[in-house]
């Protein structure tokens, strides 16, 4: 490797086919780059190549190379397949997975300068953001997550085989449905995942175990006659109030069978997986746009790719971080790839070359050398939201030229409330920060109470903020999947975060019929 | 670093998620694939189809804030010429989307629209229709398998271990390889017990007791059954037709027939043609094309090369008769007839063919479908009840017990209902 580095003419490849030996080469120049000089800390890569056909299908089943069987993943291939033969969309040209080893998929139709940008991007850009950043870390299990999907894909095709399909479709359609209410979002221990199949065995036996028919015959107490609990007393028996709707139905909904439950916990095992992705889409393409930019840039500095392949680069790189202005046709929010790249760039520049305003804002990183380590540390500790509140910088506010807009439903027009001057930069950042805070972007809806007593019912509270209420025609939909997992009458109060008066009711009846599901 | 070629896996990873899509969204589809095939000529079949589904009943919901109504606020770049306090119009139908907020993933359109693959298309299409079967055998299913003892195999599943085969082939190894038999070592071991005992020399028992070990190991080596010597029983499955069936296409291809007419007929055929292939795998067809006089020709000839000529029906029918007796008894074989034509008959046949028909075709047929194609800018007059020669003709042998229908096609778009309507599948558990 070093004899390439020290003859500087030396071309690590040349035209635009790319074969094994090329990439063999390139991935060591680009590994040497990335470790070295960059102080990047990676999983161990596995680089996979696939067609185009393979890459829809991973887009498929979100992303993964394994996943149990459902209908919306036909569904999503077929949307996905039309668009890309109608040429309506192009496919990405990576995708990877968070797994140790970390699995990048490259597309045979990429040109070798493709693929050299990929591995940097994917397989040591995003690699070591899986790695390294505190969610990933405490969230995710890496080593796990390959196995777990293969026992899960093997269960539910045995409940399959067992049940039927349309009563498992049932059951997945029903945990499909609240998968964002499936996380917690407050780490309690961390899961380990190759240990769940054990552990459902396990489940399964005690309960055989322990199953006695003599509590059958055990007379029931005459009606009435139940000691009343209080309301805080049942509440706290339940775990309630509890806004993980699908750990709550797994745990205590009462008709489920044991298969049913542990597929809502197979589908809250994946959402729980995929909740640190979801809050750094930002961080996570700005750190791999980042890298690729910064490998690139070195690769073709120290001769080792052509200009050819340097201005196919850019081309590639500006057409991705390129961030439309609103009234632009082309606009549709904010790219995270262009933000996030901005973002990675500023903070280097105020670590190593700081102006007096930026002393000011950020007096610890200003003027600190050493850029890459600066934009290291962001990138282990931050989330979206909290990453935007602490780095968005007025120089970078002024050159995107942000502005925020208040869309009042009440008033005919909209308001332009700050903009990138002193008065808005604080504002900005601030209205910004939480336009990438998923607990405020997901609307808060929580399990307040079961009428135990009575009909138990199931009661949810929707705490609206800034009087934005739920789509109606969904949330009747999911309430009716709630029922019927729940097996009872399900009730969904709306009501106001400040002064909490009902603003709306929405309720759907106990499925007809005895053991539904 | 690893490197690993995905590229060869087996493909169609999705297939089965796309089934279950299918499955699930059946109903729509089929409505959808109805509504399509009304509007398309039949060659476009070959290229699938885009259908279009209602969203409704493959959404997937998931709790999530109205469009519409409350407080928002959004950060976007680009500004120009705004200072703090402007107000903006409210953008048109934009609802305060304002983009940011929008459908991200494309899940907020009404309608979804995917492309069906040419077999699924057929599938769906053809889903209800069959072969009728009035009177002779049932033609539920013209293949069946049976599963027929065919000699052994090497692998197997243990239920069907032939045991005297494998006892044979452990037997005459055992003899080949030499293996000492039980009774050997026994004698020896009595050798040996019966030296020590009479105390013979030292030498004499340490040569035994070498030899007895050399053949304990030996038979140790050889094993008694070996893995090479398993045999199972092979099956094999062989398909068993339960009744035969031969279909006719017949057509004429005269003069009188214009390309509109013959395209209509072709297209017609062609669905015919498709519809039996894919259905009934064990059917015979038989293409017979006509003018003054009849021939049996293949497939590539019977669409795509023309002819000229009068028109002389019941030579058609004297073909097929022919036909019939020469290879398709009709005692064996469940016979089905279409036959395309423009309605024009020399008038001094129409006596002979109504004749054939009636006492000869028909009784040996299960069906005979009567397709006359009419000329499109024609209509007028075909729609005011001028019947031609032929379907005159049809009409006095048809009656109720004679299994004989007669349709119309003016336009390509009658083709898709009125095949329908042909071999809808009898609804009261025909």
């Amino acid at each position: 490797m070093t004899a390439v580095i020290t003859r500087p003419d030396a071309l690590l490849y040349d035209g635009v086919e790319w074969d094994y030996d090329k990439i063999k080469r390139v991935y060591d120049a680009v590994e040497h780059i990335a470790l070295k000089e960059m102080g990047l800390d990676v999983y161990p890569n596995q680089i996979e190549v696939i067609t185009a056909e393979q890459m829809l299908d991973a887009y498929s089943s979100i992303g993964m190379p394994l996943m149990y069987r459902h209908w919306s993943f036909g569904k999503h291939f077929a949307r996905d397949e039309m668009m890309y033969r109608k040429g309506y969309r192009g496919l990405a040209y990576e995708i990877v997975i968070n797994s140790s080893p970390c699995i990048s998929y490259i597309m045979e139709e990429n040109t070798m300068t493709m693929q050299t940008l990929v591995i940097a991007h994917a397989a040591f850009g995003h690699n070591h953001f899986f790695k390294n950043n505190q969610l990933f870390q405490q969230w995710t299990d890496a080593q796990g997550i390959l196995d777990y999907l293969e026992f899960a894909k093997t269960y539910i095709t045995h409940c399959e085989e067992r049940y039927g399909h349309a009563a498992v479709e049932r059951v997945l359609d029903a945990a499909h449905a609240l998968m964002s209410q499936g996380v917690h979002k407050y780490p309690k221990k961390r899961s380990d995942l190759r240990t769940e199949q054990r552990r459902e065995r396990e489940r399964q036996e005690y309960q055989d175990q322990t199953f006695n028919d003599l509590w059958r015959t055990v007379p029931k107490p005459a009606a009435g006659q139940r000691p009343a609990k209080s309301v805080s007393e049942r509440k706290k028996l339940l775990g309630l109030p509890e806004e993980n709707i699908l750990y709550f139905l797994e745990k205590k909904a009462p008709r489920l069978e044991h298969w049913q439950r542990e597929i809502l916990r197979i589908v809250r095992h994946i959402s729980q997986y995929f909740y640190p992705q979801k809050q750094t889409k930002v961080m996570n393409e700005g750190c791999a746009t980042y890298v690729h930019y910064q490998i690139m840039s070195r690769l073709h500095e120290t001769g080792q790719i052509s200009e050819g392949a340097f201005l196919e680069f850019l081309h590639s790189h500006t057409s991705v971080v390129f961030q439309p202005e609103f009234d632009d046709k082309r606009f549709s929010g904010l790219n995270p790839y262009a933000i996030g790249f901005a973002m990675m760039q500023d903070i280097a520049r105020i670590a190593e070359k700081p102006t007096d305003e930026d002393r000011q804002w950020f007096p610890d990183l200003a003027g600190r050398g050493d850029g890459m380590a600066a934009v290291r540390e962001a990138w282990a500790n931050f989330r979206d939201e909290s990453f935007i509140l602490q780095y968005l910088s007025p120089h970078l506010m002024r050159k995107l030229k942000l502005f925020s807009v208040r869309d009042d439903a009440e008033d005919p027009y909209l308001l332009v409330d700050h903009i990138h001057n002193e008065r808005g930069y604080r504002d900005i950042r601030k209205k910004l920060a939480r336009q990438y805070d998923l607990g405020y972007l997901e609307p808060d809806i929580q399990i307040v109470d079961v009428d135990l007593a009575g009909d138990r019912k199931l009661i949810l509270q929707h705490r609206v903020t800034n009087g934005v209420l739920l789509d109606e025609s969904d949330a009747k939909a999911v309430l009716r999947h709630i029922a019927n997992l729940w097996g009872y009458e399900v009730q969904l109060i709306e009501v106001s975060a400040i002064s909490e008066a009902i603003l709306k009711e929405h309720a759907v009846t106990a499925p007809s019929g005895i053991g539904v599901m | 670093m690893n490197i690993i070629d995905r590229r060869l896996n087996p493909q169609g990873k999705s297939l089965a998620n796309r089934q279950r899509f299918l499955r699930r969204a059946k109903e729509q589809v089929v409505k959808a694939v109805r509504d399509a095939s009304g509007k398309r000529g039949i060659q476009d079949i070959e290229n699938g189809e885009k259908v279009t589904i209602a969203a409704g009943g493959v959404r997937e919901p998931s709790f999530h804030r109205a469009a519409q109504g409350g407080v928002r606020d959004y950060v976007v770049p680009g500004n120009k010429e705004y200072v703090e306090g402007d107000t903006i119009q409210r953008p048109d139908g934009g609802g305060g989307g304002r983009g940011s907020e929008g459908s991200a993933d494309g899940e907020g359109e009404d309608e979804f629209r995917f492309v069906l693959s040419r077999d699924e298309f057929l599938d769906i299409f053809l889903e209800d229709l069959e072969l009728p079967d009035l009177v002779k055998q049932k033609v539920k299913q013209s293949e069946s398998h049976t599963l027929t003892r065919a000699g052994y195999s090497v692998s197997g599943s243990p239920a069907n271990l032939n045991l005297v085969r494998t006892m044979r082939n452990s037997l005459s190894r055992r003899i080949a390889l030499k293996r000492p038999k039980r009774d050997e070592i026994r004698e020896l071991e009595e050798m040996l017990r019966e030296a020590e005992e009479a105390g013979e020399d030292a030498d004499q028992i340490q040569a035994l007791r070498e030899q007895l070990e050399h053949i304990v190991l030996r038979s140790k080596r050889i094993p008694f059954i070996d893995p090479i010597d398993v045999r199972y029983n092979r099956f094999e499955s062989v398909p068993k037709p339960i009744a035969q069936a031969v279909m006719f296409c017949l057509m004429d291809v005269s003069g009188s027939m214009t390309e509109h007419m013959k395209d209509l007929a072709k297209r017609f055929f062609m669905l015919l043609y498709l519809f039996l292939r894919r259905r009934y795998r064990a059917v015979d067809i038989v293409f017979i094309r006509h003018t003054h006089e009849a021939k049996e020709v293949d497939e590539e000839t019977f669409f795509y090369s023309t002819e000229t000529g009068g028109t002389v029906v019941s030579t058609a029918l004297e073909e097929m008769q022919k036909v019939v007796q020469d290879r398709y008894p009709h005692n064996e074989w469940n016979i089905y007839a279409a036959q395309a034509s423009d309605g024009d008959n020399m008038s001094s046949d129409n006596a002979k063919s109504s004749t054939l028909l009636r006492d000869v075709i028909l009784p040996m047929c299960q069906y005979f479908a009567y397709i006359e194609v009419a000329a499109e800018h024609n209509m007028g007059l075909s729609a005011l009840g001028r019947e031609t020669e032929l379907w005159r003709t049809y009409k006095q042998v048809q009656s109720p017990e004679r299994p004989l229908a007669m349709r119309r096609v003016r336009s390509r778009r009658e083709i898709f209902p009125v095949f329908r309507e042909l071999f809808a599948r009898e609804k009261a558990g025909a």
